[in-house]
């Protein structure tokens, strides 16, 4: 079970439709490992140069006018961005990228659907607040660096001493993050009923199951 | 009761649904290839699984391979190691667990959007998917097809299911004549720019209206392909005799399996008072052809319009618009006209297809490509595809113009391969995703029909094509 408050800075994006190729652009993706995306992530407005998978932040010429390479941003574990956050390719190295850098939760108006699924296969938060609420969220955020309080079990952003939003998100889904399941597992236990259907199919419509190709 | 097309698929794949209103549905097609799946396999080693129901995976290699190979090529030849790694790792991968694949050396090997179709792989009324957001492709032939993330092709691998939620029904109308000029491209960006890139978000979209139902399925495809564009990560046409003439043809059905299927796929439409969420109608014989300006396929406008200024715009959207403009090189009241290009890319799972090759070779037949233009591709979907254009002789037509012929491949599309832009070149790229970076860093991309390239291939600028 992990710690079921997620407390950290915030870095925040002012733009809409941040897709996931810049989150994490293509040339990571020739990796097969699931681990060891986040000096990748942002790479494109991170740094000044052109990168490869073989180097790590330290090696790179970084752009110090980019929020995650200042302090104390370096360590920020909640972001804030707006509309269709994670829109664009279903690369799930997005997630990864944001999960490595140590991102535990992402704020935004709406997300790309293929990326708000990937996120809970990976223990990191998309929520979901109005646009008048991210409105006032980049306002307070605005003049210096803060932090954020994510309660996952009160569905609840408390973003001052005695402020909060709440926010809506399926129960079933913040179980698979505060859990850590696994939805394989999970499915499998219907392996029976699967197996039911399948066999019903084959039945009913032949052609799928023929294979003469 | 009467039913959206997008419902009946539903019910048609479900096998439950749990008391969270999460479903397991039955997925009949899994395609693969070398990016997204090499995590999935290991994680079915990792808990000693293998995959349920290995006839209905299909996979090919496309992202990183190159498209200068030439023949006798093969996985270990290629340059970048990172790259073959990944190949090489399909290779493995699909050996081990006994699944079909046309692997690099294959004359049917091609982009994994191409050759499901082409093949006979994709059949109307399938569930369909694969880690690439453009599988919303397969739509075309009345399929329920949608990207998923790695962890979701480790589920299906390992369940033959995907555990997801209903979407909402959303209908887009495309009714009218397109003028001179005017193709599917066209009108999916048309689209786009209507109703941004989230304007689908949560949704299935149904294409419909007389502009779709005359469609050829390769037309049909181009705009199924963007509806992931369009925010949907699944995008529809109804089954009607274009798609049964298609099914037909490339199948490798019996004729007696062939009839008995097509009784089926005959009912895959919605009722006619079926309830949609969302409806929007457009004529298509207003829209002229669409170039898109900015970093987002919602920035798209008339190929003939002015880039659009600060004072176009709300407050809102200035940071965005300052941002876009700035990383494409655009000035205050520019028009696209006034651009001057350096690559032409003709390509991707959105228009590499026979028909997009045809348009691309009628309007360069004759003519020399601009002296302004570094380089040039055409690169085919598929072998397939590749064969066919060189039986109509349309590989000589680009050939003598200066056009560069490839091997299939997702090629520059996206930056994964030797096919890439430079800091700062401009491309006319019939792909999918003009996004920062997306051709290679900080390269510039404009998205447009093959058609459109083509002219700007000859001209070295943005014609009009009437």
């Amino acid at each position: 079970m992990i710690n079921p408050i997620i407390s950290g800075i915030v870095a925040t994006f002012d733009r809409d439709n941040i897709d996931t190729d810049q989150i994490i652009p293509t040339e990571y993706l020739k990796s097969i490992k699931k681990f060891g995306f986040g000096d990748f992530l942002f790479d494109g407005w991170r740094y000044l140069d052109e990168g490869r998978l073989d180097m790590t932040s330290e090696d790179r010429s970084k752009n110090y006018d980019f929020i995650l390479n200042k302090e104390p941003f370096t360590k920020s574990q909640i972001l804030l961005t707006r509309d269709n956050f994670g829109c664009g390719s279903s690369r799930e190295h997005a997630v990864w990228a944001l999960r490595d850098f140590g991102f535990k939760a992402v704020i935004a108006s709406s997300f790309g659907d293929i990326f708000y699924n990937n996120c809970f296969k990976n223990s990191v938060l998309p929520i979901k607040l109005t646009v008048e609420e991210i409105n006032h969220l980049f306002e307070i955020t605005a003049a210096s660096p803060i932090s954020f309080e994510i309660d996952l079990a009160k569905k609840a952003i408390k973003y001052d001493q005695v402020s909060s939003y709440s926010f809506d998100v399926k129960e079933s889904l913040l179980e698979r993050i505060i859990h850590n399941l696994d939805d394989v597992d999970i499915t499998l236990k219907h392996k029976e009923q699967i197996e039911a259907y399948e066999l019903s199919r084959r039945q009913q419509r032949p052609w799928l199951f023929d294979c003469s190709s | 009761m009467s039913f959206t097309l997008y419902d009946k698929l539903w019910d048609e794949h479900l096998v439950q649904t749990d008391e969270n209103n999460e479903s397991l549905i039955y997925i009949d097609r899994h395609y693969l290839h070398e990016v997204t799946s090499p995590q999935a396999f290991e994680g079915l080693r990792r808990k000693h699984l293998t995959p349920w129901r290995l006839d209905a995976n299909v996979a090919t290699p496309d992202h990183n391979v190159p498209t200068d190979r030439g023949n006798k090529f093969e996985a270990e030849s290629i340059k970048d190691e990172v790259s073959k790694i990944q190949v090489v790792e399909l290779d493995k991968n699909c050996n081990n667990f006994g699944i079909r694949q046309f692997d690099i050396t294959s004359s049917k090997q091609g982009i994994v959007h191409v050759i499901g179709p082409e093949l006979g792989y994709t059949l109307p009324g399938m569930t369909i998917v694969c880690g690439d957001s453009h599988t919303s492709t397969h739509g075309a032939f009345g399929c329920l097809a949608m990207g998923i993330g790695t962890s979701e092709v480790e589920h299906v691998l390992a369940t033959q299911c995907l555990k997801i939620t209903k979407l909402k029904n959303m209908q887009v109308n495309f009714h009218g004549q397109p003028r001179t000029g005017v193709t599917s491209k066209d009108i999916i960006l048309h689209l786009i720019k209507l109703i941004g890139t989230a304007g689908g978000t949560g949704h299935a979209i149904e294409f419909s209206g007389s502009y779709t139902s005359l469609a050829s399925m390769e037309s049909r495809m181009t705009i199924c392909n963007m509806a992931i564009e369009a925010g949907a990560k699944v995008g529809l046409v109804a089954v009607d005799s274009t798609t049964l003439d298609y099914v037909k043809q490339h199948s490798n059905l019996s004729d007696s399996m062939f009839d008995e299927a097509s009784q089926y796929w005959k009912t895959l439409n919605s009722d006619r008072d079926a309830n949609f969420d969302k409806v929007i109608n457009i004529d298509v014989s207003e829209i002229k052809p669409q170039v898109t300006w900015g970093t987002s396929p919602e920035m798209t406008i008339d190929f003939d319009a002015q880039v659009p200024s600060q004072e176009d715009i709300d407050e809102v959207n200035l940071e965005n618009l300052l941002l876009a403009k700035a990383y494409m090189g655009l000035e205050e009241s520019q028009t696209l006209q006034d651009l001057n290009f350096d690559k032409i890319f003709i390509g991707s799972c959105t228009n590499s297809r026979i028909e997009d090759l045809r348009a691309a070779a009628d309007a360069v037949k004759g003519k020399r490509i601009s002296k302004s233009i570094i380089e040039a591709i055409v690169v085919p979907g598929s072998g397939m595809v590749k064969a066919q254009a060189e039986e109509e002789g349309l590989d000589k037509i680009f050939i003598d113009a200066g056009f560069l012929w490839r091997d299939p491949g997702c090629s520059m599309c996206l930056g994964m391969n030797p096919d890439q832009l430079k800091p700062y070149e401009r491309c006319a790229s019939t792909s999918n995703r003009n996004f920062e970076g997306r051709q290679g860093n900080l390269g510039r991309t404009h998205l447009m029909s093959p058609l459109m390239a083509a002219l700007t291939a000859i001209n070295g600028k943005i014609t009009d094509p009437s």
